[in-house]
Order: structure tokens, then sequence, then C-alpha cells
């Protein structure tokens, strides 16, 4: 009872603090006149690019001719995407990075107020473009905790098996553009080469190689496909395989080892601050790996190690990526040997539609059907967060539920952003070279930044 | 006008068009052997196996809008990508591609050298007008008035001129051993086969050729290591680093003035191998089959070494752009400083002792 009134002070709090709750202009068009005018003139300016302001102020006592300011993206070819960054360069050095972020801002959160629970996946796996699966997990997740539901157990190793692939795939993705960052060209075209055979078992399963809209609230959206062993036991053959040609080339390579060692610190004192996770954290020499700290979908059923390193530099960081890809194969593996059979979506009339040939045979089963696709399931009233250890550290999704088919308020704690704030600690006074090397290491993927 | 000049007009007009057509192959060839190892196709759209791919791409340049930037300094804009293709032609007219040959004119046989220019300093000239490639990417960086050209050219000084200390020094043991500093004449003195003054080791190394590079392999290693950071090729591509710097001093150029650029590099490329060629690997020398072939095409069998021995090099070049990544910029400077220079200086010692033993012989003896 009591927590249901906190509840209720929560929404009005929402409601009545937020900008969003303040914002009763509807969006005709002369609403949206009222709002600009209302808007400041200056900021008007800047958004539309007619007025440029230079709010960078040089950190001590220099002058311009010691100091240079250069801007670093949006369209730079080592910010992964568009990201930009003011460097205060002194020479070749990096003296001051301030990170600027925005520019790809397509306000998913909002949407997802406006999308009923069944929709949110296509919504989220937009976000981290190089692991949807995770966002798509992450938010079936919070849904179905809200929900108090339990998925059967075929469904959890199914999402347990993909998300380890997805896994794998962008691990390579962040091998292969770091390996390009810092020149090694071959070992970004290698890196995308075998991320492929995981993308074509990815569109064999969910019909897509990208934005899967795969897991959803309840189980996931298809079955896996017949002979789907035969496939996944040639990417458990081969890319073990190809990581073997990666370190003949890279590893022991001294120009790696001399760009890599010892450039791009981060403590894990820093990672604390910062809120670092994921592999970073894990390359200091903190052992924080949510599928051992918070096991979800029954993760703890498997066999698998945290890897861990203790330089906290980028070699580390390049290095934990490859380990941790040897192990999420190891999971893989386990999950051919030991997933059940049974239903891959839960049997709740309420959360999941009806099977096709049903709808001719059964009034209840096309009423099902047509309340779930027009109104959506409705999700009792409550707040929950679940996260779960995506490629880049701590993926977490909060959804408060007004007792609607639509989330009232959905959050997404992306690693991505979180990560983007150690970038002014570890670039500065670094040379460029070192800070682009530095920036590959963290692996920002800016769609998660900028949701 | 006496024939001398026509001849040398005809030899100039003959490499200009040697040199471009050269580079249309070497690009598409790079461009293909990089696929191969990255498990690409590579250019296969335009002609048989995409071989007119950069002709295209020329084409293209050519038609494009010449844009320069407001800030740009104009003369040192436009003078910088002129600067940087003239030296790439002039080198190549101090490489023999082969022996003398003669021809009957009017009756008259005229001895006519395999050369552009045979100069008696043709090592000098070719280190001079390395350098003067400096000038250009420095300049072009400079009169952009842009940031990060500037820093690619700030780059490009410090590393080029401290490769150029270390690719000196390192071919002062090869003059030293051929006792002269003409072109033509290092290649004729790598003529023959290895001796030793030891009959067992004779009877081994009797068959191998007489090159440079087996002598003056460490003085090879750092000549070649040297030109590859001159040209600016991977891993020494810190004047263009496109992951660091965009596209470094040509960020600004467009159209035909970065082709201008393009080309001068794929030409020193080309030079640079040839030269490395001529020096260590003995230019143009190589069996003729005189008794087999007709004469026109045994005449022509030394450029025909020498082409191979060029594109041998130039393959390594493309070989190491795909495997190696790019070395930051105080690890160049320690390269060259600290090992490549006192390793040039030790060998140039050593091989001046052995010398000095060879000519004089012991001096207890």
């Amino acid at each position: 009872m009591n927590e249901e009134k906190d509840l209720k002070d929560d929404l009005d709090f929402w409601a009545t603090n937020s900008e969003e709750g303040g914002w009763n202009i509807s969006s005709t068009d002369e609403g949206s006149q009222k709002m600009l005018e209302e808007e400041d003139e200056k900021q008007i300016k800047i958004q539309t690019g007619s007025d440029v302001v230079d709010d960078y102020v040089y950190s001590e006592e220099t002058t311009d001719d010691e100091r240079m300011i250069v801007n670093m993206g949006p369209q730079h070819p080592s910010t992964h995407g568009v990201l930009r960054l003011q460097v205060e360069l002194e020479g070749e050095v990096v003296r001051r990075v301030k990170p600027v972020i925005g520019y790809l801002h397509t306000g998913m959160e909002k949407t997802g107020e406006e999308l009923a629970y069944f929709q949110g996946p296509t919504n989220t796996t937009r976000m981290d473009y190089l692991s949807p699966l995770f966002n798509e997990l992450v938010f079936s997740l919070t849904t179905e905790k809200l929900l108090d539901i339990e998925v059967p157990e075929r469904a959890k190793a199914i999402r347990i098996l993909m998300t380890e692939l997805n896994r794998v795939s962008s691990h390579l993705v962040a091998l292969a553009t770091g390996g390009m960052d810092i020149g090694a060209l071959s070992m970004m075209i290698f890196g995308f080469r075998e991320r492929e055979l995981i993308l074509n078992f990815f569109e064999k399963t969910s019909g897509l190689r990208m934005n899967h809209n795969y897991i959803r609230p309840g189980g996931v959206a298809a079955d896996l496909p017949d002979n789907w062993q035969k496939d996944v036991k040639e990417i458990l053959k081969i890319i073990p395989e190809k990581l073997k040609d990666y370190d003949e080339m890279l590893l022991d390579n001294p120009i790696w080892q001399g760009r890599l060692k010892n450039v791009g610190i981060l403590t894990t004192e820093e990672c604390f601050a910062y809120g670092i996770t994921g592999p970073s954290l894990r390359a200091s020499g903190f052992s924080w790996d949510l599928r051992k700290r918070q096991p979800y979908s029954g993760i703890e059923n498997y066999d698998f190690e945290v890897p861990l390193l203790t330089d906290s530099d980028v070699f580390s960081r390049w290095r934990i990526k490859v380990l941790e890809i040897y192990e999420s194969l190891k999971i893989v593996e386990q999950t051919m040997d030991t997933i059940p059979k049974g239903a891959y979506r839960i049997q709740d009339k309420k959360v999941t539609p009806p099977p096709r040939q049903r709808l001719d045979e059964s009034m209840e089963a096309l009423i099902h059907h047509f309340k779930i696709y027009t109104e959506g399931f409705k999700v009792p009233p409550g707040k929950a967060y679940v996260a779960v250890e995506s490629p880049r550290g701590e993926l977490g999704c909060y959804i408060v539920s007004d007792g609607s088919s639509k989330p009232y308020r959905m959050h997404i704690r992306g690693p991505s952003f979180c990560n983007l704030q150690a970038l002014p600690v570890i670039m500065a006074d670094s040379p460029i070279a070192d800070a682009v090397a530095a920036i590959a290491s963290l692996d920002p993927v800016i769609g998660d930044v900028d949701r | 006008m006496s024939i001398d000049i026509i001849i040398s007009l005809v030899k100039a007009f003959l490499i200009l068009g040697l040199l471009l057509t050269n580079t249309i192959l070497l690009i598409w060839l790079e461009r293909k052997v990089v696929a191969g190892m990255q498990s690409r196709v590579g250019p296969d759209r335009a002609g048989p196996f995409g071989i007119l791919q950069t002709l295209a791409d020329a084409i293209k340049l050519l038609l494009k809008e010449q844009i320069m930037p407001l800030k740009a300094d104009r003369a040192m804009y436009i003078l910088a990508p002129i600067l940087a293709l003239v030296p790439s032609f002039l080198i190549f007219m101090i490489i023999p591609l082969g022996p003398d040959i003669d021809i009957e004119i009017k009756g008259q046989s005229i001895r006519v050298p395999l050369v552009g220019a045979d100069l008696n300093v043709g090592v000098l000239f070719f280190l001079a007008l390395s350098s003067i490639a400096v000038y250009s990417v420095v300049l072009a960086g400079w009169s952009s008035g842009s940031k990060y050209p500037l820093l690619g050219g700030v780059r490009a000084s410090a590393q080029m001129i401290s490769y150029e200390a270390a690719m000196g020094l390192s071919l002062v043991p090869v003059i030293l051993y051929s006792g002269s500093m003409s072109m033509t004449e290092i290649v004729k003195s790598q003529d023959g086969h290895l001796s030793s003054p030891i009959p067992f080791l004779d009877a081994i190394v009797s068959f191998i050729p007489n090159w440079n590079i087996f002598p003056q392999f460490v003085a090879f290693v750092i000549f070649f290591v040297a030109s590859i950071a001159e040209v600016n090729r991977a891993p020494f591509d810190l004047v263009e680093a496109e992951q660091e710097l965009v596209g470094g001093f040509h960020t600004e150029y467009s159209g035909f003035r970065f082709a201008m650029f393009f080309l001068a590099e794929y030409i020193n490329m080309f030079n640079m191998c040839a030269v490395t060629a001529t020096f260590f690997l003995g230019g143009w020398l190589g069996p003729t089959f005189s008794n087999f072939l007709p004469p026109l095409i045994s005449a022509l069998m030394p450029a025909f070494w020498l082409g191979v021995k060029t594109f041998g090099l130039l393959f390594i070049y493309v070989w190491i752009r795909a495997t190696l990544p790019r070395l930051r910029y105080d690890q160049l400077m320690e390269l060259g400083w600290k090992r490549m220079i006192p390793i040039s200086l030790i060998w140039l010692l050593l091989s001046s002792i052995v010398l000095g033993i060879r000519e004089f012989g012991l001096p207890w003896s």
C-alpha cells in the first residue's frame, strides 16, 4: 500500500517537475510557433547555425600562438561517428579535450513513451547499433520484471546464444576499427569479414542483419532456424582460427605494442569516478561483470570466466576484447548442448499474440490478437530497472509504468555515454596519435550516446 | 639543331610517357595487391581487370572544381603541387635503363647511353632532388591556411629531414665500394660475381652476382627503410595520417592539384625503388640471352630486368603497407636518430676498414 503511494507521488513528481510534464503545448503549427517565440532568440540562432559561438576558453595564461584549438569532428575519420571533440593542442600534444555530443540525437527515449511495450524493442534496438540484441534484451527484461512473468527456458537459452554471438560481432568491430585508427588497415577488413559470418546467422534467424527486433517481451520473435547448429558450429570453428591470425599479425608486433602500451591510462579509481564499466573497467584490474554479479536470463548456469587485465592501458583494453570473444564462444558452445526443447515464447494470452492458424478457429484468439496489436498489453503500474552486461559495459533500462500499454517514462543507461566521459582524462597530455588510439579503445557508439 | 639535342628531347619525352603510364599501372597494381591481401576484389569495373580505373580517376580529378581556401597563400598554394611533381620526374632522368646502344642515323653510328643524363654526381643529384620534395609538403601544409594541413606540414619537415640523413649515410659505403658517384658507374661496378680470397668460400660465392646488397646488406636495409619514410608511405605516413590529421598536407587540395600530389607520390615511390635497385640490386644487369632472342628484344632485356627488380621492391612496399600499423611521431624520430643514423655510421666505419684492408693490406703486414 505504501509502495503504491510512493509511486503515485513519484508519478506526480514526474508530471509536475519535469520539462516533459510541464510541456502542455500541442504539436500543432500554432503550438510550435508559440514555442519558438518563447525560445531564446540567441539560442535559435546557434541551433540553426547562423551564429557560431566560440565558447572555448583557453585553460591557462596562454596565447593563441602557443596553443591551437582543433575541431576533431563531427566529421572526422576516427571519432567513430559524429562525435565532436574540441581539442586544445600544444604542438602535437593534446592538452585539453572538450567532447561535444548531440549530433546524432534522435529522441529515442522520448519516442519510447509513444510506443506500446510490444513495439519497444523496435525502438531500443536502434540505439547501440553494434549490439542491438542487448538493447532488446534489456528492454524485454525490464518489461517482464514489471509484468512479473518468467519466460520459458528455451527462450532464455536462445537469448543467451544470440546475445553472446552479438558480443562477439560487436567486439570484432571494435578490434577492426581500433586497428584502423592505428593504421593497421588489413585489420579493419579482417574484423568486418569475420563479423559477416555472425550477421549471416542473425539474418537467417531474425530476418535482419542489424536492428533485429528479435528479443521481445515474453520471449523471442521466432524459433531458431532448422540446422542452426551447423551454422553455429562453423562460427565456433572459424572465429578462433582467425583470432589466432590477428594475434600473429599484431600481438608481438613491436610497432603495435609500442603504439598501445602505456597509452591512455585509465585507472580503477578514475573508472569509479566517471562510472565507466565494461571492458575498460576490467582492463584496469577490477573484476566487474554483470553476467557474474547480477546474472540475467539464466547465464549463471553456464561455465565461463571473466578475463581480467591490470595494465589499464589501451593495449589491455584491446587484449581483453580478444579474450572476451573466446569466453563468449565458450558460452555459445554450451548453449548448443544444453538448449532445452519447448516453447520459445511465454504461453500467456495477455502478452503473446496467438498463432495465426488459431485466429480462424477461435473468437477468443481473434480478440486477443486484435487487442495486442491495436492497444498492446497493459503493464501494471510500477518502476523497474534491469541492467545487462553489453559489450561496452552496463546497459540498463529504467521504465516507469502508469498502468497503460505504453511506458510512462523510459530511460536507457547507455554504457557509451558514460564511457565517453573518460575522454578528457585519457586524451589529455598525449600526442594526437595516442589520443586517437584512446578513443578507439573506449569503442564508443554514438547512437548509444545520443539517444 | 644538333643531333644530340634531338636525342635528349626524345629521351625526355619517352621518360615522361613512361612515368605517367607506369603510375597508372602502379596504382592499379597496388590496389589489386592490397585487395588480394585483405581478401577483397579490388578495382574490376573499368577495362579488363579494372586496369583503367586509375585513368578514370584521373579524368574525374581533372574535371573537378579546384577549391582554394580563403585563408590560403595563393602563390605558395599553387606552387606546392608543382614543386612536388617536377623533382619526381627529374630523379628518373639519372637512372640508367641499360648499357649504351649504337644507332645508325644518316649512315653515321651514334652511341646513345640509355639514361636521361649521365651525371658524374648522380648520387648527390638524387639526394638533392628528393630533399626538394620536403618543401612541397611543408609549403602545401603551411599555405593552406588550415590547421590539419599545418600539423602535417610540421610533421613532414621533421620526418623527411631526419630520414634524409640516414639515407645519405647509408649511401656512402656504396659510393666507396663503387668508387664513383655516377649511377652508370655504380651499375657497372656490380657486374660479375662475388669472389673471396679463401678458395673454399670462393667456390660457394662465385655463383652469386656481385651486387651491392650482399656486401652491403645493412646499408641496403637502412636505405630501404629510409626510402619508405622519404616517400611518406605506411608505416611512416604520418604526414597524411588519415585517422589523425584527416588528410594531412593535402586536406585542402582538390581537383587536379590533388592529383598532382598523388601522381608525385607514386612516381616518387617508383623512383625510390628504381634507385634502390640501381644502388644495391645491380640495376639493369642481368642475362640478355643474346644467343636465343632477336637483337631488338635482347637490347631491351636490361630495361626489363630493372623493371623486374623495381616492381619486386614495390611489391614489398605494398606488402608492408598492408601489414604494419603506423608509428607514432616520437617513435619515428627515435627510430631515425637513435637507431638508423648510429647504425649507418658504424656500418660506414666497418666497411671503410674492410675496404682499406682490401686495398692496402693489413696494417701489420
